[in-house]
């Protein structure tokens, strides 16, 4: 029962998702009007033949160091998580 | 764990050719698809390749994980240091202050098709190279934590 | 009606991925098949937003050699580099978490797992 009601949910889900998507305009999107400014004016403003790039690290530069933050605090993370035990230390057991 | 013979000797012919050309893909960021994440990556599954061939002592006596970690962090010091050079140049924060006026990376280019030419894009290139040692170092760290882990719980 | 479906078949994959990862997320109790569930939906939303950029006939926004033609738009794949990067961080510290979760308790059932029952 449990999980007839839960496929049926999921379908519904599906169908409302796909109803959605059908109205969405493919290969035309609605405003461009920035992305036609950067492809214009990138070469011009970075001297960059990527686009991507003059985004990225230039347009859109201060994203990307938050961006880096995030990689440089998940290896911190992790790191914390893998050190090794001092001795006789054990994970926390209540 | 170990694998044939076969596989690490591939592995080991391989892993020169995966710095190589994640150093490519670095350096040509701002020309070709790519850039500093992607060759980063790239870089780092020469790491991983070797991983999955060898041991993991093996690997550790190669690829030390204190080097890995210094290049983790002088990548991200290399992004800052770019990024503050544009106070000193009288221009904000992470403006591409190189690209009129200064000493490297300075030609400019025409809107429209070009062949490409490597001496352009002013701060992008320093960027790119920054980013590309930061993620080189912190997904090989990653994955030696993670391997460490595994062995610890092997030994018990 | 089939053509307009071919014509968004980008959209309808994106569909049924995000479906596909929130039915596995919602059923499975081992912690690591749970993340590959939040995986596939991360990609599903990385695809919609490659997908939405799309022009007709289109080339990519770089300009080396590139021949004559309209270009895509270049800021939403900027921002899927950026969702990219961002999704191998923190799918690396989610490992690591299921892992520490299984050296604690020795299993990776989230139904088994008492102490974090809220």
């Amino acid at each position: 029962m449990r999980n007839v009601l839960f496929s049926a949910i999921l379908l519904l889900f599906f169908g409302g998702l796909l109803y959605l998507a059908a109205d969405l305009p493919f290969g035309d999107p609605l405003r461009t009007d920035m992305d036609d400014y950067f492809i214009r004016n990138a070469q011009a403003q970075t001297g960059a033949n990527n686009v991507v790039t003059s985004i990225v690290f230039d347009f859109r530069g201060f994203d990307t160091l938050g961006e880096a933050t995030v990689l440089f605090t998940a290896v911190l993370g992790v790191g914390m998580m893998f050190r090794k035990l001092k001795e006789g230390e054990e994970y926390e057991n209540d | 764990m170990k694998m044939t013979k076969i596989v690490r000797t591939t592995a080991d012919l391989f892993f020169p050719f995966c710095l190589v050309f994640g150093l490519y893909v670095v350096v040509h960021g701002h020309l070709t698809p790519g850039g500093g994440f992607q060759g980063g990556a790239v870089m780092a599954t020469g790491t991983a390749l070797l991983l999955v061939a060898r041991a993991y002592d093996d690997v550790t006596g190669r690829i030390r994980k204190g080097a890995m970690k210094v290049c983790e962090a002088a990548g991200l010091l290399i992004f800052l240091c770019a990024g503050f050079s544009g106070l000193f140049a009288g221009r904000p924060f992470m403006a591409n202050w190189l690209a009129p006026d200064g000493a490297l990376f300075r030609t400019s280019i025409a809107h429209g098709p070009n062949a490409g030419d490597l001496n352009t894009a002013g701060l992008l290139p320093l960027l790119n190279v920054g980013v590309g040692i930061e993620v080189l170092g912190g997904l090989t760290v990653i994955l030696l934590y993670m391997l460490s882990g595994i062995k610890e719980e092997k030994k018990k | 009606m089939t053509s307009r479906l071919l014509l968004a078949l980008p959209y309808f994959t994106v569909v049924v991925l995000i479906v596909l990862g929130l039915a596995v997320m919602l059923s499975k109790r081992n912690v690591v098949k749970i993340l590959m569930g939040l995986s596939l939906m991360e990609s599903a939303v990385n695809l919609f937003l490659v997908a939405t950029g799309y022009r007709h006939d289109s080339v990519a926004p770089i300009f080396t050699n590139v021949p004559a033609g309209p270009m895509a738009l270049p800021t939403v794949q900027a921002l899927t580099l950026t969702s990219i990067v961002i999704g191998v961080a923190t799918s690396a510290m989610m490992l690591s978490f299921a892992m520490v979760i299984y050296k604690k308790y020795g299993t990776t059932d989230i139904q088994k797992i008492k102490k974090l029952k809220g």
